[in-house]
């Protein structure tokens, strides 16, 4: 692959792959996982490759281009590499790899296409990211959501298909809103083009302008509906808790998704001083996000088990991010935004984390209440069920290390020092004193919220923590491989280098927010780079 | 024409939303169907609506293109019936299972108290 043909490797490295492995028997695991975990690191060094050229590009344009079939700009289908993709591409690959190898401890063997479909699903997260085109965002959409309907029912059960139904009508009702949206844009502006798009947007007369919105307005509840917005987003906690771990921790990321597409949506077409939409639906963004860290802080607080725990830290954190986003487009500055995207980071790689953790504590509670109905039963000892597939390094203290990297977590998602959810609530908050909107009552409500939130996470994960880890003395010790422990010790290791390294990360994302307040860049390079490449090609 | 359409766009989406509302997995799923039918109108009358106008422009030559009709809505609909095919023959699997499962076909998976 030429380099500039590597923008498209991150779609086409999952596409390969997962097609590959439907020709391998269910019973060749050992090379489906080879197939796999190659096909994530690749996609690893791909994203880390492309984030070093987003940071310091060549040839005097500040994003990257591809163009499919070499079609001309507005007409084609391209792909769009800026700072924020090449961000959101390295978090997915990190994650990716992390939960493959957890996988790998016996959730693969539990239901079919285990990897085929965590490879789709991969396609169309980095799909969603590169592209620069409406309709094809519709497409990859479709591609991670059909995946991750396999992979919520990955393991099945009656309480996954019932999760699993309720899932995919929402998702398919609100694929419909998303045709109507992209359709009534093309009906009026007859461009799908983002960048086109956002070109067209400050000059649209006020009656096109008004469908636009519109239009917009119903793309945006398609994507609050994706990021688990409240009152969106309750069937977000059922779902998340019914999947299986490894598919769990996976759609920690897919809510990201839907941030993502918010973020870059909206700060195309309504970015503060872009005309008359300038702002269009932040004080809605701003409220929804609010409900949403509030409803997240009362269900965490009101949860009994940790699965839906975790459930209502994705609603938190991604009403966080929402929130960060509308109080940046009514004009509070790049910094709070850059604040956010650190604390997005730490928040996605903890919640994956306590997923995946949440499964392995579970496992020695089952453990004992399946003990304790069997020997109701027989009066006698119960045998011990060899599991299938577990073979490996089986962890001694596993409670030890299962109860000190919980309370890592905890620390990191209540935003307690020394982690990154401290650090990116502490830019967030000083952001929101210093910037556009310090002083406004929202910002200080929004900043009681922040807190709060992080005190209802902490007093709910400690209470849960102190039941299952120092009082329950009669609980039997999961047996837990070491493949499963490594991944949630990796991921708490980058965290804290997230803290350590927090100087040239928060440099990055300070100049993604600050490139997110201007899209005319984005714009110019989409619409301008095109001319250069196609007049070389034609001096060639 | 256009109040046809409208019309029939409206009809589907009404009983398509109804039928979504409802409690029983197959009403939803045919209530998806209607739903789609009429997105896929909808999507198809952005276009304009022509008739006797080809969408396919002959090769070479300068074309007056307001003598075509827009094929670009064409292909999005043709791109949205494939998937949402696909998608509810998905959906339609996870509904047996679920039958299977619970042994009601209730979206909850259990009937409500009588």
């Amino acid at each position: 692959m030429t380099p500039q043909h590597l923008v498209i490797a991150p779609i086409l490295i999952p596409l390969l792959a997962g097609a590959a492995m439907l020709l391998y028997e269910e019973r060749q695991r050992r090379v489906k996982f080879a197939i796999s975990l190659g096909a994530c690191v690749a996609m690893l060094a791909v994203a880390v490759e492309l984030l070093i050229r987003a940071k310091a590009p060549s040839g005097g344009s500040l994003i990257g281009l591809y163009l499919l079939g070499d079609w001309p700009t507005p007409f084609g289908i391209n792909l769009v590499l800026d700072r924020l993709t090449a961000l959101m591409l390295v978090l997915s690959s990190v994650l990716s790899i992390a939960v493959l190898v957890y996988a790998w401890g016996g959730w693969q063997g539990r239901g079919q296409h285990f990897h085929s479909l965590f490879m789709f699903q991969m396609m169309g997260v980095n799909g969603a990211f590169l592209t620069g085109d409406l309709f094809n965002l519709f497409v990859f959409f479709e591609i991670m959501l059909a995946a991750s309907y396999g992979l919520l029912l990955h393991g099945s059960g009656p309480e996954r298909v019932r999760a699993g139904m309720h899932y995919i009508v929402i998702n398919l009702v609100a694929s419909l809103f998303f045709l109507i949206g992209v359709s009534m844009i093309y009906g009026v502006t007859g461009t799908l083009n983002m960048a086109d798009l956002a070109r067209m947007m400050p000059d649209l007369i006020a009656r096109d302008r008004a469908m636009v919105q519109a239009a917009m307005a119903i793309l945006g509840l398609v994507f609050l509906v994706k990021a688990g917005i409240w009152p969106l987003g309750m069937w977000l906690p059922a779902t998340y808790q019914a999947a299986s771990a490894p598919a769990a921790a996976m759609f920690a990321i897919l809510t990201k998704v839907g941030v993502y597409v918010i973020l870059r949506v909206a700060f195309l077409n309504f970015a503060p001083g872009s005309g008359a939409s300038a702002g269009f639906g932040a004080e809605l963004l701003v409220v929804g996000g609010l409900a949403t860290i509030a409803f997240g802080s009362l269900g965490i607080l009101g949860s009994q088990t940790m699965p839906r725990m975790a459930g209502y830290a994705v609603l938190i954190s991604s009403g966080t991010m929402i929130g960060t986003a509308g109080l940046a487009l009514l004009g509070g500055g790049s910094g709070m935004l850059a604040g956010a995207l650190y604390y997005m980071l730490g928040s996605t790689l903890g919640i994956a984390a306590l997923f995946l953790l949440v499964e392995l504590v579970d496992r020695g509670q089952s453990a004992v209440a399946a003990m304790l109905a069997l020997s109701a039963d027989l009066f006698g000892a119960p045998e011990d069920e060899p599991e299938e597939d577990q073979t490996g390094l089986i962890v001694p203290a596993t409670m030890t290390i299962l109860g000190l990297s919980f309370a890592a977590l905890a620390v990191l998602l209540a935003g307690l020092p020394p982690l990154p959810g401290f650090v990116g609530k502490v830019v967030m908050l000083t952001a929101m004193l210093k910037g556009g909107v310090s002083g406004q009552a929202v910002a200080w409500i929004f900043m009681a919220a922040l807190i709060i939130s992080g005190l209802a996470t902490l007093i709910a994960l400690l209470r849960v923590g102190v039941q299952t880890f120092w009082a329950a003395a009669d609980q039997d010790d999961p047996k837990v491989l070491a493949v499963e422990i490594a991944p949630i010790l990796a991921l708490l290791a980058l965290v804290a280098v997230l803290t350590w390294q927090a100087r040239p990360v928060m440099r990055y994302m300070e100049a993604t927010a600050a490139a997110l307040h201007r899209p005319e860049v984005y714009i110019s390079g989409v619409l301008t780079a095109e001319r250069t490449q196609h007049r070389r090609e034609v001096a060639e | 024409m256009e109040l046809i359409l409208a019309l029939g766009i409206g009809a589907l989406v009404a009983s398509g939303t109804w039928l979504v509302m409802r409690p029983r997995s197959f009403q939803v799923i045919i209530g998806l169907c209607l739903l789609s039918y009429g997105v896929n109108l909808f999507i198809f009358s952005m276009g304009r609506l022509r008739i006797g106008a080809a969408a396919i422009m002959p090769k070479g030559g300068v074309v007056d293109p307001s003598l075509y009709a827009d094929p670009i809505p064409q292909a999005l609909v043709l791109t949205a019936i494939v998937i949402s095919f696909a998608t509810t023959a998905l959906f339609l699997v996870v509904l047996l299972a679920s039958r299977g499962f619970m042994g009601t076909d209730h979206v909850d998976g259990k009937d409500p108290k009588r």
